[in-house]
């Protein structure tokens, strides 16, 4: 899949004095004439080397503490996360504190859990969480030796409080020691905080984009990117997948006022254009024949019935354990079921974009880079330098949700291409911003894949489950992209069975199996990934068994869940906080699931009543969730809150479709996400716990489906098994 | 040429008059706090006023705004667009932050009609500005914020 790339991926560095130098002319607004607003906070207007007491936390004389974040900022709140680790450790003031992206450099800036600078799996906290709080607490040692040296006092007597050294009658601030702390050699005796000497961690710590967001964030993200002499590049690609470009005719396109040139990419026909409007429409006005031959052109019905044969057919074991068909044969009662899962597009609000600057020798980029180190590489290879002659500037995001971790950066590579073809047809380096409009954006792949799942399942006389034989029929996300090595097992992809094979339900008798079909629709991790349809056949399978065995929801998942306390544990808080021991108010129906993904336990109980016109309501959802240390509990609710959102948002009305090959849908008129009316009122609750922290990203999104489901079955007595729920008119 | 007002300032821009009023704002006028989002008018993001009365910049036409009075988020600054923004932080409704000037923009001309709106008035209000990353219940629960706020 890593076309783009001639090479193997290196471990990519840049010098901290590049880095620097980079940074502080980003901070100081001072790039190239140009507007770009990367860091939130107290920036760092003039940094330079000395000032850098560890590679994650800058400190400048005038006391301005910057954390180098080395993930990306995509709304889920890392920024603030790492921010709050490094103050905590630092006792730094919140208000002295800012943010601002680390520069691609795989060797410091590396997720410790990828081995690669990213952003994914919710592991941007837990990954971080020691070696942040560890540059916190190496920066307050050096600050207190700075200290002890200047008033010749034991270091044991200096303490800091709010941002403020003090020893006896001295006190100083960060910044007037900050230079003397940079030049000292690097302490090798630091000790981090015991929990109970937290003072942001747990508790609260403002969210450092806020101010900036609340109005306009201008400047902020890679759509706003505004240089002099800019270019705006608007592509137009095969509209079917793997299709290529036979011929065209740019004439029209050529004419029209504000279009610079049309150029020919592996990717496509690019418009050049002076602005935004003038590239959108001489994109429009371009005439091509597209090559057919080697695309893929069947549309979702014919792959649907392909995939329901295959469902059919035993495939390769993901997991098995006893002997499931023996005891489905001694089953009371068998369940057998088949549910369909769509394709879904992302549809992050800022669509994609990323601008290249080439001049022959060096090239940069500046995007909302998710994987940084495949995005360098891919950048380097296409523009056919060296990964140290080209720099990648993260820049904030306007969403993700997983579409900006791609294992391809084919979105990068198209941008290199443009800047090289541009570079060697004029001799002009010249910054260039390519842009996906949101057509761009519905129709150019890289959805969460369509999934076909059968189950059989049954519960024995005594109503304890007898045999569970599931079957997964998707497009395997991880095979053939960088993440096989360990995603992929004999033929088996994680990403499809996430959350089914790995259960930690009690399942004696218990067999998954998985097809992966060759599809030429370029898919991709969408919030949750296989969680998304695994957790819905789980938990609608337990509350079939559950009814089956003529038991309560709760207490049925809590019999099976014995080897599983935390997961137990936050079904017993959820059940608690919905009251889910007295009946609900007349009109108002409950449903319940509960899910453990990215390591993260998560219960959800949905309350809906059913409108007239036969649609459900989601009144209001209470959740539990057990994710370990929670750093930062608001943001925690945030992303809970947000997490079921999308959620709620792809099972009542998400739905990407093909006809012969072609998508069906453009843009938010026939793609819809959910609106305000749709919103439920949540209520989040966090288990206390001393356990390392977890993710908080993608754990809400998967027990919401199953929960709603379950609610509108007590509502109508029918079990919603083909998604999104509008195709059944419940949206 | 076009001639209008932005946030109080007499503007002129050269671009053709079929031109939305989002690109000249974002690309002519670098100002960018105004967000394409769909370019279709179903998303909110490039929500401004005109002329006092929230408008969907992707689809409204330079032309039709000749004269006319346009406030963006980087100039929303009456009593109602101060509480909405103290709320906005006080709630700490952003995520990714996308969506907000337009959530904002249309928060404010809200409280504008209607000081204290019911949750329908917020649902009817809100409906053309999309969230992705669904922050809708401190969008509600911030526009309530907002208007006892106002009242105090
Ligand atoms: S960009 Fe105007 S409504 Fe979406
Ligand atoms: S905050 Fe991300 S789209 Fe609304």
């Amino acid at each position: 899949m890593l076309h783009y790339l001639n090479k193997p991926l290196e471990a990519t560095k840049t010098n901290r004095r590049t880095f620097l130098k980079m940074t502080a002319m980003a901070a100081g607004g001072l790039l190239i004439g140009g507007m770009i607003s990367r860091s939130v906070g107290p920036a760092m207007a003039e940094a330079n080397m000395e000032e850098m007491v560890t590679p994650f936390v800058h400190i400048s004389p005038e006391g301005r503490v910057t954390v180098i974040v080395k993930h990306l900022d995509m709304g889920q709140g890392t920024a603030t996360g790492l921010a709050t680790l490094v103050a905590d450790e630092l006792d730094a003031a919140a208000d002295q504190v800012g943010v601002d992206f680390a520069p691609a450099d795989a060797e410091v800036y590396k997720n410790l859990i990828f081995g690669m600078q990213g952003t994914g799996g919710s592991t941007a906290i837990a990954n971080s969480f020691e070696q942040y709080r560890m540059a916190g607490a190496t920066a307050r040692t050096m600050l207190i030796n700075a200290a002890a040296e200047e008033w010749g006092v034991s270091a044991a007597d200096v303490s800091i409080e709010n941002g403020v050294l003090s020893a006896g009658d001295n006190s100083a601030t960060f910044g007037e020691l900050a230079m003397k702390a940079a030049a000292l050699e690097a302490p090798t005796d630091v000790t981090m905080k015991a929990p109970e000497d937290w003072v942001y961690i747990g508790k609260s710590f403002p969210r450092v984009d806020i101010p900036q967001k609340s109005t306009g964030a201008v400047g902020m993200f890679g759509m706003d990117v505004q240089l002099d002499d800019m270019l705006v590049a608007v592509t137009a690609r095969s509209p079917k997948f793997g299709g290529t470009l036979a011929s065209f005719d740019a004439t029209e396109a050529l004419a029209m006022d504000g279009v610079v040139d049309v150029i020919e990419i592996p990717q496509g026909v690019v418009v050049l254009a002076r602005a935004t409007w003038p590239a959108i429409q001489g994109r429009d006005a371009l005439n091509i024949e597209w090559d057919f031959s080697a695309a893929e052109s069947r549309g979702t019905d014919q792959l649907l019935e392909e995939y329901r044969a295959l469902a059919q057919q035993p495939g390769l074991t993901a997991t098995t354990n006893g002997d499931a068909e023996a005891a489905l044969t001694n089953a009371a009662q068998v369940i057998e079921a088949e549910y369909v899962f769509p394709y879904l597009n992302h549809a992050q609000m800022e669509p994609l974009d990323i601008t290249v600057l080439y001049d022959g020798t060096s090239g940069t980029f500046w995007t909302g880079s998710q994987l940084q180190t495949i995005d360098h590489n891919v950048g380097a290879s296409v523009l056919g330098l060296d990964p140290s002659q080209v720099q990648i500037n993260t820049l904030w995001a306007g969403g993700s949700f997983g579409r900006r971790a791609i294992y391809d950066s084919h979105y990068t590579a198209e941008a290199a291409a443009i800047g090289k073809a541009w570079f060697e047809k004029t001799g002009n380096a010249q910054p260039i911003k390519m842009i996906y409009t949101r057509e761009d954006d519905v129709k150019g792949g890289y959805y969460r894949p369509m999934h076909v799942h059968r189950v059989r399942a049954g519960v024995d006389a005594d109503g304890d489950i007898s045999g569970w034989q599931h079957r997964i029929v998707g497009q395997g996300i991880m095979i053939g992209t960088p993440f096989a090595a360990f995603a992929v097992q004999d033929g088996v992809d994680h990403s499809s069975v996430e959350g089914a094979a790995d259960t930690t339900y009690d399942l004696p008798d218990f067999h998954v199996d998985v097809h992966h079909p060759d599809v030429g629709i370029p898919v991709l991790w969408w919030r949750a990934v296989g969680h998304t349809h695994t957790a819905y056949v789980m938990e609608t399978m337990m509350d079939e068994l559950a009814e089956a065995a003529g038991q309560d929801q709760v207490e049925f998942r809590l019999a099976a869940l014995k080897n599983d306390p935390r997961l137990a544990g936050v079904l017993r808080l959820a059940a608690d906080k919905a009251g889910w021991s007295t009946a609900p108010a007349e009109g108002r129906y409950r449903g319940v699931a509960v899910h453990k993904s990215f390591n993260s336990y998560v219960a959800e109980i949905a309350e809906v009543s059913m409108r007239d016109d036969g649609t459900v309501k989601v009144e209001k959802v209470v959740c539990a969730i057990d994710c370990g240390v929670p750093v930062n509990p608001d943001n925690i609710a945030a992303q809970i809150e947000g997490g079921l959102g999308y959620g709620l948002s792809a099972i009542l009305r998400e739905e990407l479709t093909l006809t012969e090959g072609e998508v069906d849908q453009s843009n938010y008129y026939d793609y819809l996400p959910l609106r305000m009316a749709d919103m439920p009122e949540v209520e989040v609750h966090i288990v206390p716990s001393t356990e390392a922290p977890t993710g908080v990203g993608e754990p809400g999104t998967p027990p919401i489906g199953p929960a709603i489901a379950n609610a509108i079955y007590q509502a109508t007595g029918t079990r919603v098994r083909e998604l999104p729920m509008s195709k059944a008119g419940l949206a | 040429m076009t001639q209008f007002t932005v946030n109080g300032e007499v503007r002129d821009v050269e671009v053709a008059p079929d031109t939305p009023l989002l690109w000249v704002l974002r690309d002519e006028l670098q100002m960018t706090g105004t967000k394409f989002g769909c370019g279709v008018a179903m998303c909110g993001a490039c929500t401004v006023h005109i002329d006092g009365v929230p408008a969907r910049s992707c689809q409204t036409m330079l032309g039709d705004v000749a004269g006319a009075e346009i406030t963006t988020i980087e100039g929303v600054n009456s009593a109602a667009a101060e509480a909405i923004q103290a709320a906005w932080a006080e709630l700490n409704v952003p995520q990714c932050g996308y969506c907000q000037s337009g959530q904002i923009m249309s928060a404010t001309a809200l409280l504008a009609e209607t000081p204290k709106p019911t949750d329908a008035d917020i649902d009817a209000a809100m409906d053309g500005n999309l969230c992705r990353c669904a922050t809708y219940v401190r969008i509600r629960a911030a526009i309530h914020r907002a208007a006892d706020l106002m009242e105090a």
